[in-house]
């Protein structure tokens, strides 16, 4: 059994309505110097699986297939 | 010919869709649960608005491996008329049966309001009974209306003439002030190349009717109706 942990982020080039607006409630409660918020999603995988390259193959799938947009997304992930 | 209004787990506008086909337009429809596959003797396709799986992961991603998508991709190969109206449009765009895709709401709000759309392209088959830059009003209701397409894509849909409305006011005029959720280039609905699949934002379904205040989305399904029947 593995673990993957997937981060899916907005591309750096788009606008990301949540990040904003998060970095505007953190300079509300006096954090001044928040250059940049991001929000993203991690999602947590339990895969059957004692290959790690196969793990890691299979998560790449995955993502491409379902878990990010291309379009819009970037992902990473690690394999524990 | 005959509608078919698909019905996903959390779609909402199915019955609103139904009822104007049926009671406004007096035309054949039929409900159809996301596994069914037996489509062909349909002529024109509704995905409906609403929370297909919650919105879950994003907007349309998990709707998009439904059964029915299967054979919708077919129906589309085939000429037949898909429209995807708000959380259908999502879908649809997930599907990659349109190009682009959607993102929160510039002003993180879910925004549920009447607007005006401007017609950029009356020669399809969804706006063939308006008038050339025609304005309708009609409501939009979304948190993630926001289209976003590379710049290589947007050319490509100038190009093709495949934006179909744009945000604009009351007289017709598109610029940033009216655009209520930061869609690139005013985008509110867009058509495939083949010009057989149109996704909006807007819902025409809820303003079909004078109680509603609007009757502009019947020329919509009106035009659906206009070019199935005499072949256009």
């Amino acid at each position: 059994m593995v673990e993957a942990e997937i981060y899916i982020t907005l591309k750096k080039d788009l606008a990301d309505p949540q990040g904003i607006t998060i970095k505007r409630a953190l300079e509300a409660l006096g954090y001044k110097n928040v250059e940049k918020v991001g929000m993203g999603k991690l999602i947590i995988i339990n895969l059957n699986c004692d290959d790690k390259i196969e793990a890691e193959k299979q998560i790449r799938q995955m993502c491409e297939r379902l878990l990010a947009n291309p379009i819009i997304e970037d992902y990473s992930f690690k394999i524990k | 010919m005959k509608f078919g209004v698909v019905v996903f787990p959390g779609s909402n506008c199915d019955q609103d869709c139904f009822y104007v086909i049926k009671n406004i337009l007096n035309k054949p429809v039929e409900y159809l649960w996301h596994q069914s596959t037996e489509i062909n003797n349909f002529d024109c396709i509704i995905l409906p608005g609403g929370f297909s799986y919650g919105d879950y992961l994003r907007a349309g991603a998990i709707a998009r491996f439904s059964p029915i998508m299967r054979s919708i991709y077919d129906f589309v190969e085939k000429g037949k008329l898909v429209i995807g109206i708000c959380n259908g449009f999502q879908i649809l765009l997930e599907a990659g049966l349109l190009s682009g895709a959607m993102i929160r709401n510039e002003n993180c709000r879910f925004i549920c309001k009447y607007v005006y759309i401007r017609v950029e392209n009356t020669n399809t088959p969804f706006t063939n009974l308006c008038k050339t830059n025609q304005v309708l009003k009609i409501p939009i209701a979304h948190n993630e209306g926001n289209y976003y397409i590379d710049t290589e894509g947007l050319e490509e849909l100038k190009k093709n003439n495949q934006i179909v409305f744009r945000y604009c006011d009351k007289s017709g005029e598109v610029s940033k002030i009216h655009n209520p959720n930061g869609a690139i280039d005013n985008i509110s609905g867009i058509i495939n190349k083949k010009g057989n699949v149109l996704g909006l934002m807007p819902h025409p379904e809820r303003s079909s009717e004078k109680l509603l205040s609007s009757t502009d989305g019947l020329l919509i399904f009106k035009s659906i109706i206009n070019w199935i029947e005499n072949k256009l």
